[in-house]
């Protein structure tokens, strides 16, 4: 048997997960085989993606989004429904293995919340009585497929015709015909005068990107599209894959013109699986048209063919160097910074990795002009950004927005009512208070990585960085110690305020215990993790004077009721 | 690597050091004295794992692992700062929180990397609470026990240990916190005795050990002397104030052993002749030494041995915070709980029905003991600051009398004192 190439092996575990419903050990021994490497290995890879399972998970598998958005808009009630209509609690499978239910992390839904996958379909703004009528429809012999809904994005807010980018029409094919006019060098020179840069939230300046990647040695290079978009809050990038996946594709196709690189991966998130036939049709269609594969219309003898590969659940796998881990078909652990992936990235070839906006980004630079892109936004950040605004407000949707808005105005194009926090970036990002509409969204103040969530006055601070924290906590890819074993010490003070027995002197603790986590983590995941607690300290100090008991002589997280329950429960009524 | 390379100047805390380019920090550092602690550093394995975070010290202001930092020209770095050797203790007191570290009952005890950090870095009990984690101690392997609960996850076994094939034996499962090092049991079977000892011990704790030969030298602990910088505490010879008994008004102790052993109690009575000096200062009220059962005054300090394992124990201890001024953790159990906590990642059930229930040697009319007199068992043992505020710890199992003896007079009469290194242990 010839032995598979280790790139495949999240494709073919996805292959024998789908045959059985999860993975059995005959499963994991014959991937073991097939790839030649120890079964140990191979369980150490599946353990890691949270939606590889080793159990069975029923014939409709339900993953319920348990993110903030989801917590404040009925995630309980409609937990009990499934609970209810099933007869599977949370984490397992009913007694038949028909449904099997399970929470997950955001699923890219925010803007439609409570929102559920059954078999990777989407179900969006479930309510108890329609949990009832999809699982009665599913017992009643229709597919998830046909149940689900379809998700048709809001475009709320786009500024004026010739000041939008990224929404403005769109016909197939015309940055590529521009790209012609251009010679690689140009391409990238381009970039860099536009002044683009990394979407996804870091920001990196892509034509610098670019031009490591098109300069780094060798002549095997690859384009990765990051489409494992997993902040919790944002989806503007489900958007782009939703409504313009042909303008993705040619700004992959622009990058691999640019930096010279033959082959192009979308790294999908399994939550976007329903969006799979719809970017294989779009990649097909390109085919057809002659703009991918072994030569591209008008490029010469230039080829270049782009394929998917699809996730299975890790939001670290976002991180770009986890991301190449996970293309590679091992568990997603971050690698170390002291190697650019523009230099060794996939298979160790240089790899310019980009986040799904910008290579759209990109696309509408070479056909609208770098002018155009430059003479938008602010000194810093030029163009416009894709928001996805969701929460306590009336337009919950997506909005492209010129770099320089207020936070204010922002708060009243989506309707924002009655509005005491926003979370800017999703839980990694920023902490606002309402006080703060006069800050302007752009590099130089509020760097909006797109995921906009809105809290109204009657949301519970210490409820949304409880999600956040048990989020960070469960997301940790455990390779570094403060990532791994700090952040639940912080989820553990923010549950312990919560309940009122935190003592004099645990809020500079928490502030502590942040900084530690922060400054000694090894990736962004465990970096930005204690963000939003330090922030909230910091801008509603009142908030947390409330939660301390006076007298700290005596432990109040300690209940000597509690600790004798055990014993009680053993020996009732024989005392 | 560094071979061959230009010489270069780095400066490390405002010291100007001459190094090879591209050499790593941590290993100069070491050549000149400056003591970069790490728990998943090895000099052959490149580029380092970078998994511990020990060694976090800060280049232009910016926070990094050490062992990610290669000499350059004019390289600046910030290492012994106070705020870096706080983040790093800190760091340290994690792992000792996150798995279950019983120094007392360990094979590598005064060999352990993790232990000898607590002990540099001046750990008496971590910022942290306790987790207990319930993790499974794999005896399957032909040469090894993999003994989880004390695994830190540093991922050196994982990249380091290989076959004569070159195949890996030891593999990550899970993710998080969930994280464990599993083995791949046919490639370890494999492994020669030396290979095998080998992995036992480039581990810096005490996860992996040998089965053929656990303690290969008894006796021998590498630590315990001298600390892992090599670097001994100046001891200063701070003379100790004689306290004369006419001059001080005599202070009041009280002592308890809770879920304990008694053992610090006779390390107490181990102080042998400064007992005597310390009886013309101090009185004793409640404490087993005086078989005072109740308090009938208040006192200025109170020791405690033991943590709770019973609802007594939390009575008996609240009691000593409101009639003590100062309460000391005196000894392993006090502190995390040590010997007592074993059964702390359990059910309560499963213990008490392994203990009065499911033995061989009970009789049909076995039954979990219960009656109102008796105290009734905590879900697990509790440490002691957990439960109320302790002001002050002493670690040791138990710790010497000398150790506890300077401690009670520093507090009762600010007189100086020093802790020797050696006296200064977690087992």
């Amino acid at each position: 048997m010839k032995i598979k190439e280790r790139t495949y092996l999240l494709d073919r575990l996805w292959e024998l997960q789908n045959a059985r419903g999860y993975l059995g050990d005959a499963d994991i021994l014959q991937a073991a085989a097939e790839f030649g490497i120890s079964p140990v290995d191979v369980e150490g890879v599946t353990g890691f993606y949270h939606f590889f399972h080793r159990q069975p998970t029923g014939k409709y598998t339900i993953y319920l989004n348990n993110s903030i958005l989801s917590w404040f808009h009925g995630f309980d009630r409609v937990k009990a429904a499934f609970e209810k209509e099933t007869g599977a609690a949370i984490g397992g499978t009913d007694p038949t293995g028909t449904f099997g239910f399970f929470e997950t992390s955001c699923i890219g839904l925010s803007d439609r919340e409570p929102a559920a996958l059954i078999n990777f379909h989407p179900f969006t703004k479930l309510t108890p009585q329609k949990v009832k009528r999809i699982i009665n429809g599913l017992k009643d012999g229709k597919s998830p497929a046909e149940l689900a809904d379809t998700v048709e994005e809001k475009v709320q807010y786009k500024p004026e015709e010739d000041k939008t980018i990224l929404l403005r029409d769109f016909e197939p094919g015309k940055a590529i015909e521009k790209l012609k006019e251009y010679s690689p060098d140009q391409v990238v020179d381009m970039i860099k005068e536009a002044g683009l840069s990394g979407r996804g939230g870091a920001f990196f300046p892509t034509g610098m990107k670019w031009e490591f990647a098109r300069k780094a040695k060798g002549t095997v290079k690859y384009i990765v599209c990051n489409a494992d978009e997993g902040e919790p809050g944002t989806f503007k990038d489900r958007a782009l894959l939703n409504l313009l996946p042909g303008l993705l594709i040619e700004g992959m196709i622009v990058a691999g013109y640019a930096v010279g690189a033959t082959e192009g991966i979308i790294y999908l998130r399994a939550e976007y699986t329903w969006l799979l036939p719809k970017l294989n049709a779009a990649l097909q269609d390109y085919r057809q048209k002659g703009y991918l594969g072994q030569s591209i219309k008008g490029l010469g003898k230039y080829k270049f063919d782009i394929r998917v590969q699809l996730g299975a659940g890790a939001y670290i796998c976002g991180e770009e160097t986890a991301l190449l881990e996970s293309l590679e078909g091992k568990r997603g652990e971050p690698r170390l910074k002291n190697v650019f992936p523009t230099d060794k990235g996939f298979l160790g070839k240089p790899t310019v990795i980009n986040n799904v906006e910008t290579f759209c980004a990109a696309a509408r630079i070479i056909e609208l002009g770098v002018e155009k892109f430059k003479g938008l936004g602010t000194e810093k950040s030029t163009g416009t950004k894709l928001l996805s605004i969701a929460g306590d407000c009336k337009r919950p949707g997506l909005y492209e927005i010129e770099w320089g808005i207020r936070l204010g105005e922002l708060l009243d194009l989506c309707g924002a009512e009655d509005t005491k926090y926003i979370q800017m970036s999703g839980p990694s990002g920023e902490l606002i208070s309402v006080e703060e509409r006069e800050r302007v969204i752009s590099l130089e103040d509020i760097r909006c990585g797109g995921s906009v969530m809105i809290f109204n006055k009657q949301r519970d601070l210490f409820t949304i960085l409880q999600n956040f924290s048990r989020f960070f906590t469960y997301e940790s890819c455990g390779l570094c110690t403060p990532c791994r074993a700090g952040n639940p010490q912080l989820l553990h003070m923010i549950e312990r305020m919560m309940q009122g027995k935190a003592a004099p002197g645990d809020v500079e603790k928490a502030l502590q215990w942040s900084a530690i986590v922060k400054h000694n983590s090894r990736c962004g995941l465990g970096q930005t993790a204690p963000n939003s607690l330090e922030q909230a300290i910091q801008k509603f100090p009142h908030l947390f004077k409330k939660k301390l008991v006076r007298d700290d002589n005596f432990n109040r997280e300690f209940s000597l009721e509690k600790a004798t329950e055990a014993y009680n429960i053993l020996t009732h009524g024989k005392g | 690597m560094a071979k061959g390379k230009k010489e270069v100047t780095i400066i490390l805390d405002g010291k100007s050091i001459k190094c090879r380019e591209g050499e790593n920090l941590l290993k100069v550092a070491q050549a000149n004295e400056v003591f970069i602690p790490a728990l998943c550093y090895f000099d052959h394995v490149d580029p380092p794992l970078g998994t511990c975070r020990v060694c976090t010290v800060k280049v232009k202001g910016k926070y990094t692992a050490g062992c990610q930092v290669n000499a350059k020209e004019g390289l600046e770095v910030e290492v012994m700062t106070p705020e870096l050797l706080d983040h790093r203790k800190a760091v340290v007191e994690m792992l000792f929180t996150e798995g279950n570290h019983i120094c007392p009952l360990c094979e590598k005890s005064g060999k352990c990397v993790l232990q000898a950090l607590g002990y540099e870095m001046g750990m008496e009990t971590p910022r942290f609470p306790y987790t207990f984690p319930n993790r499974v101690i794999d005896y399957k392997p032909k040469h090894i026990i993999m003994e989880n609960h004390r695994c830190i996850q540093c991922k050196r076994c994982v990249e380091d240990v290989f076959t004569d094939e070159g195949k890996p034996v030891f593999y990550f499962q899970q993710r998080g916190k969930e994280t464990f090092v599993a083995v791949d049991y046919e490639q370890e079977a494999k492994l020669s005795y030396e290979q095998a000892h080998r992995a036992m011990e480039i581990c810096p704790v005490g996860t992996i050990l040998l089965k053929e030969d656990t303690v290969e030298t008894p006796g021998f602990r590498k630590y315990d002397k001298v600390p892992i910088s090599e670097k001994l505490p100046e001891k200063e010879a701070k003379h100790q104030q004689e306290i004369s008994p006419a001059e001080v008004k005599k202070k009041v102790v009280a002592t308890v052993s809770l879920a304990g052993c008694f053992g610090c109690h006779m390390s107490m009575l181990d102080m042998d002749l400064n007992l005597l000096d310390l009886i013309e200062v101090v009185s004793f009220n409640r404490s087993p030494f005086t078989d005072i059962k109740e308090f009938t005054q208040r006192c200025d300090v109170g020791l405690i041995e033991g943590g709770c394992c019973s609802d007594e124990n939390v009575e008996v201890l609240r009691k000593f915070r409101e009639s003590c001024d100062i309460l000391v953790s005196v000894g392993a159990c006090a502190i995390n709980g040590n010997l007592p906590a074993l059964r702390n990642w359990m059910p309560l059930e499963q213990t008490l029905r392994e203990a009065y229930l499911e033995t061989p040697t009970i009789d049909t009319t076995a039954l979990i003991p219960h009656h109102e007199d008796l105290p009734k068992i905590l879900d697990k043992v509790y440490p002691c600051h957990e439960v109320v505020k302790i002001d002050y710890f002493i670690p040791g199992c138990p710790p010497g009398g000398d150790h506890i003896y300077k401690v009670v007079q520093n507090l009762l009469f600010g007189t100086d004192f020093k802790v020797p290194y050696e006296e200064f242990k977690y087992d």
